[in-house]
């Protein structure tokens, strides 16, 4: 029984877990701390408030909430799978925040200034995200700028450069972009029927099931394919992959493609449903990119840990909006998703803590064999 | 014109204090992506001086206490850049992203709160005003309007070339961000001297945050952060190839890139060419990028930055 | 008591590391004034004994004493304190300081804060002139000879007043005249009463420097012998534990058709403006090892990427098996049957994330054994060839073919680096240092395999800087010194003695090419 146990917590999934849990668990413990700081008299109310999210409506209310933050929960996940990728492949991927810009600016043109399908408009978004990637690509493989700092700038042109290009296709009333129900309900993502599973709430699309396929076809191609271990090669040992005749180079720019289509693909999945339209006049990037950062790492870097992380964080998130308005804000919910991000930081550190603690047990243990093995030897 | 060059001093003081910031932690050894962060909560800290301590306490006292609150806020924020980055080895980058993420969250809930509570749930803004107060950081001189903080900025400048190069303190510090092991081996304690670093950035990264938020305006909405500006610094510390005095002229030149968004309009020869106001605000992120691509083949980065120092691997 | 007590005296010094002890029971006692040898294979304790007793580690057990009296050193400062200084292997110096500042890093005068250089470049001057140690104190670090940055290091333990000097390892990069002048600033430096620990396992520098000699065997001590007493077959019995024949047990060769040709091949240095290869020209042919020898850093590197694809060539041509591959990316090269056994196995030779079974198909992977026609890779296939190869050249490794390559030793690391490169039978194979840090057992078993690689009737390019392993594997030497082939010498007609000359630029054929 106690080696059972024991050999679970040597599985490195296993530690991935538990080191998730803890940050999530510390996360809402600071969190809670803030609120008991704020006002303690709600607070015990409030963070279970956070906690319950849409849970907290009744009956057939709770599954159009529940509908609602799968449909977040999608952009967000394929944010994750960008960052992941390039992370695999040795990148740090802050730049998908402007790559997913980049996949709103082009799908919202696509739909409200050419009036064109879904389909084509996804396409787009993931086009413009890909062409994104590949330029912060480029800009490493030729002149070695590191792909944060060009991420990080590239997110700041991309911003303003989206709000220059949907300003022109917003709303003449409001600082938003015109609604694509009125103006091309073509550019909308079916539903094929699901929303009624989700009390006829409009905006449940297959946006939600093809961001879970897209989360096992990079599982499938990072784990299982000869493109994959070229990648991960490349990642982990640039010098080698050049010595065995990889195109290292190529590699890189190919991956950052792939992860910008992918978060450019994921802002077409949101803003393609209809649920949200752009705000041209907002005046930082959409923090969906860099909570796509989070979600990742409290995955595990894996792409089915990131469905379940992605969920949520979007789950605490919508939680955020629970809280009494009149005592609490709704930012406590992104308060909390950054203090698991932060925590995120000490997964490796963690992790670490685990394996020396099972290895001086192990020497431990060895140690005694030795011991009763001597002691046999001297009868 | 003057408002040009106010505006340009005012955005250029800014850049340049959080740039030498960055400029300190990465001669350390640390990277610090979490600036942005750093100066939101500088920013609350200065703002809330401003907010709560009355106008009769005169100018002097009041650019003192605003300095040393936003600093110390600074500090204390970037303590947990250091935590993280030095004591656990955590990946530097996630950190910064965190703390950037951590910065406006904790500035919007403790600020809506404090305006909760305050009004009795009528306010429920992320605001702070300081605009009586404000009037005390500033000189008059004709038109233009004299900041404090810009010979705060100044006096950082000339501290940091210093520290940096004429002292011993700047002499281990550089050390410890080239070849942390050499340090080490010498005697010096690499991990202390990283802590200073990143401390002293989140002292100028503090600062900045508050010159940031009273540059022009005198009601700061702390749910959108400092807008990039942490960034823009990284940029210009980059383009100042982590030297103080070309980080000077980085930022003086961003900083004009950045006054020219806000006051174009008032050149008619700009107005009339009709670029709209978001070209002037990329346009520092397109030089930077541009610049990166042509030096970033011979970086002048310190060699040991973002490698975790440990101990037990010599 | 009568003698006087030792400068450093470490008795029964005992250091364990997880899974080893790399020091049991080890004593050191070093006489003030004398240069006293510390001997050992790769991998004996040496290092370890010196990072204890220079406080970068703490033994569990046994005693350090100065001057007779035990004193504790928990770290660097406590050893500078002591007046212990040393020389790293791998020189700790701030490439964009200059000399003066790395040589006051740490113990800085200063004034108000202020640092005080001009003093310090009187002393650091004063102190060059003393013990012949040339350095241009304003100079980067970077811009200088490794020559001068080693008296740099010198300079660092005199201007902190250091009594006792730790060499480790001096003379590994140095070329023999440099080496020449280390060993005499060594015995100046005796002669002004330091006492000085050397730190090698080049027996003949020694044997030329040492006045007496302790010997460290798989982190024991075995013993401590006066150097005028003792001869090089003694101390190399001392520290292999057996009788070490330096001879390679090999046949004639017989050398067949050209394999390899390279004409005039020239290749553009990465870290300064000049060509690092210069016109060099030469062949191998199948059935015999040919060996370029030469000290570090004279273009060896860059010739094998020139030859191997990892560095694009500015002028000549290499042709195998009669295709011209100049400019022939890596994976043509490598189908062709080209083999490369690369200088440094960390940088190159594997990914070290990978399992082992993964880092076995390297080379490999898109063959259809191992990736099927839809990209998927077959995994019960690698297995099954990771495990051959595991079997057949005794890798050792704590979990067989899942193991992650980091964790499994560097003897293992490169076993395995050279079952995926022979198994790849190729027509060439081109092995750069492919012993280095090994010990003694696995240096055997590759240059075996080297040996037997000939005479299955490959062509061998074996880069080395070992002359021994020079003088004993190959058919045939060339000699690289800046950049050009400077010699060709048959090892059974030269001596270490000519080679040499013909390493350090003193001797050069003129035959041209």
């Amino acid at each position: 029984m106690n080696k059972k146990r024991e050999s679970l917590l040597r599985r490195d999934s296993v530690q991935t877990l538990l080191a998730s849990l803890v940050c999530v668990l510390g996360g809402l413990i600071v969190g809670y701390l803030v609120l008991l700081m704020i006002e303690p008299s709600g607070a015990f109310e409030a963070i279970v408030a956070v906690m319950k999210s849409f849970f907290r409506y009744p009956g057939a209310l709770k599954m159009k909430y529940f509908g609602q933050v799968l449909v977040r929960t999608a952009p967000l996940l394929m944010c994750a799978l960008s960052v992941l990728f390039a992370y695999k492949v040795g990148m740090f991927n802050i730049g998908a925040a402007g790559q997913y810009c980049a996949g709103a600016c082009a799908a919202l043109y696509g739909a409200l200034a050419w009036h064109l399908p879904w389909y084509v408009c996804l396409i787009l978004g993931m086009a413009a995200g890909a062409v994104l990637g590949m330029l912060a690509g480029l800009l490493r493989t030729l002149f070695n700028v590191n792909v944060v700092i060009s991420g990080i700038m590239l997110n700041w042109i991309i911003l303003y450069l989206t709000n220059l290009v949907l300003g022109t296709v917003k709303s003449p009333t409001s600082p938003y972009t015109k609604t694509i129900q009125s103006t091309n309900p073509g550019a909308l993502i079916p539903s094929l029927g699901l929303e009624k599973l989700f009390h006829n709430e409009k905006s449940v699309t297959i946006a939600i099931p093809l961001a879970i396929i897209m989360a096992i076809v990079v599982w499938v191609v990072l784990n299982k394919t000869k493109f994959g271990y070229e990648l991960k090669a490349t990642g982990s040992n640039y010098n080698a992959a050049k010595y065995c005749g990889m195109k290292e180079n190529r590699n890189i720019i190919l991956t950052m493609v792939i992860a910008g289509a992918l978060a450019g693909l994921g802002a077409g999945l949101l803003y393609l449903t209809g649920i949200e339209d752009w705000e041209t006049t907002i005046s930082s990037v959409p923090g969906m990119g860099f909570n796509g950062i989070a979600v990742a790492f409290l995955g595990g870097l894996s792409p089915i840990g990131s469905i379940l992380s992605a969920f949520f964080i979007q789950y605490i998130t919508t939680g955020g909006g629970n809280v009494d308005l009149q005592v609490y804000c709704s930012q406590i919910s992104s308060l909390i998703s950054a203090l698991i991000i932060y925590l995120c930081a000490f997964v490796a550190f963690f992790k670490f803590f685990i394996q020396t603690r099972l290895r001086k047990a192990d020497e431990r243990k060895a140690a005694k064999a030795a011991q009763i093995q001597e002691g046999g030897e001297e009868k | 014109m003057t408002l040009l060059i106010q505006y340009t001093l005012i955005f250029s003081s800014v850049l340049m204090l959080v740039a030498l910031g960055g400029c300190f932690a990465e001669h350390s050894g640390v990277i610090n992506i979490g600036l942005e962060g750093i100066m939101v909560i500088g920013a609350l800290g200065g703002a809330l001086v401003l907010k709560f301590l009355p106008v009769t306490v005169g100018a002097p006292v009041m650019v003192i206490a605003t300095v040393v609150v936003s600093a110390l806020f600074g500090m204390l924020f970037s303590l947990l850049l250091a935590v993280a980055a030095i004591n656990f080895k955590a990946d530097q980058t996630i950190t910064g992203t965190a703390m950037n993420m951590l910065a406006t969250a904790a500035a919007t809930v403790a600020v809506k709160a404090m305006n909760t509570a305050a009004s009795g749930g009528n306010d429920v803004s992320s605001d702070i005003a300081y605009t009586h107060t404000k009037d005390l950081l500033l000189v008059r001189v004709g038109g233009f309007e004299f900041n404090w903080f810009m010979l705060v900025a100044v006096l950082c400048l000339i501290a940091a070339y210093i520290a940096l190069y004429k002292t011993r303190f700047g002499l281990r510090l550089r050390a410890c961000g080239e070849h942390p092991q050499a340090a080490d081996s010498v005697g010096i304690n690499v991990y202390k001297m990283r802590y200073a670093g990143v401390l002293i950035s989140g002292l100028l990264g503090g600062l900045g945050g508050i010159v940031y938020i009273t540059a022009g305006v005198s009601v700061w909405k702390f749910e959108n952060g400092v807008a990039g500006f942490g960034f823009l610094a990284l940029a210009v510390m980059i383009f100042g190839a982590w030297h103080p005095l070309k980080i000077a002229l980085a930022a003086l030149l961003f900083g004009f890139c950045r006054a020219l968004g806000n006051v174009y309009s008032g050149f008619g020869f700009l107005l009339d060419m009709n670029i709209p106001s978001v070209v002037y605000n990329m346009l520092p992120y397109i030089i930077s990028l541009v610049v990166l691509a042509f030096t970033s083949k011979k970086s002048r980065a310190p060699k040991a930055e973002g490698i975790p120092y440990d101990k037990g691997s010599r | 008591m009568q003698e006087a007590p030792y400068a450093i005296e470490m008795v029964n010094i005992t250091k364990r590391f997880p899974g080893i002890i790399a020091n049991d029971h080890v004593t050191l006692q070093l006489k003030k004034g004398e240069i006293h040898a510390l001997l050992g294979e790769n991998g004996a304790g040496k290092s370890t004994l010196m990072s204890v007793l220079f406080g970068l580690y703490q033994a569990e057990e046994g005693i350090i004493k100065k001057d007779g009296v035990e004193v504790k050193i928990n770290n660097p400062n406590d050893a500078n304190a002591l007046g212990i200084g040393m020389v790293h292997q791998h020189f700790k110096l701030v490439e964009c300081f200059s000399v003066l500042d790395n040589i006051i890093l740490g113990v800085e005068d200063t004034k108000n804060g202020f640092l005080q250089r001009s003093q310090a470049r009187e002393k650091v001057m004063a102190l060059s002139e003393k013990y012949g140690l040339r350095v241009n104190p304003d100079a980067m670090i970077e811009d200088i000879s490794v020559g001068m940055q080693q008296r740099t290091e010198i300079l660092k333990m005199l201007y902190r007043d250091n009594e006792i000097l730790i060499f480790d390892e001096p003379t590994a990069v140095l070329t023999p005249q440099e080496i020449e002048e280390l060993l005499q600033i060594m015995r100046n430096l005796a002669a002004e009463g330091k006492s000085i620990l050397f730190i090698s396992h080049k027996l003949n520098e020694i044997m030329e420097v040492a006045d007496r000699c302790t010997v460290l065997r798989k982190g024991k001590y075995i013993g401590t012998v006066n150097i005028a007493d003792t001869n090089k077959a003694e101390l190399s019995r001392m520290m292999v534990g057996r009788d070490v024949e330096f001879a390679v047990q090999k046949g004639k060769a017989h050398p067949a058709e050209v394999v390899l040709d390279v004409q005039n091949l020239t290749v553009p240095s990465k870290v300064h403006k000049n060509n690092a290869v210069k016109n060099v020209s030469f062949q191998v042919h199948a059935g015999e090892i040919v060996c370029i020898a030469g000290i570090d850093g004279n273009g060896q590197s860059e010739l094998v990427y020139g030859i191997s694809g990892l560095e694009p060539v500015s002028g000549g041509t290499v042709t195998m098996c009669g295709q011209d591959i100049t400019h022939a990316p890596i994976r043509r090269r490598s189908v062709l049957g080209m083999s490369h056994i690369p200088e440094d196995r960390h940088k190159h030779g594997l990914v070290l994330d990978y399992t082992l079974e993964d880092n076995m198909i390297l080379q490999r992977y898109f063959e259809p054994e191992f990736t099927n026609k839809l990209g998927f890779l077959r995994r019960k296939n690698i297995r099954a060839y990771a495990e051959r190869l595991i079997e057949q050249y005794d890798v050792r490794s704590g979990q067989g073919p899942v193991t992650i390559a980091r964790s499994m030793s560097g003897g293992n690391q490169q076993k395995a680096i050279i079952a995926r490169e022979i198994d790849k039978n190729p027509q060439l194979l081109i092995a750069v240092q492919p012993t280095r840090g090994l010990d003694v057992g696995a240096i055997e078993y590759i240059h075996k395999q080297i040996v037997a690689q000939r005479d299955a009737g490959k062509a061998v390019l074996l880069v080395s800087l070992e002359l021994d392993e020079v003088m004993t594997v190959s058919d045939r030497i060339l000699v690289m010194y800046e950049g050009e082939i400077v010699g060709e010498l048959d090892p059974k007609k030269t001596t270490v003695e000519e080679l040499g000359l013909y390493m350090a630029g003193a001797k050069k054929e003129a035959k041209g090419q």
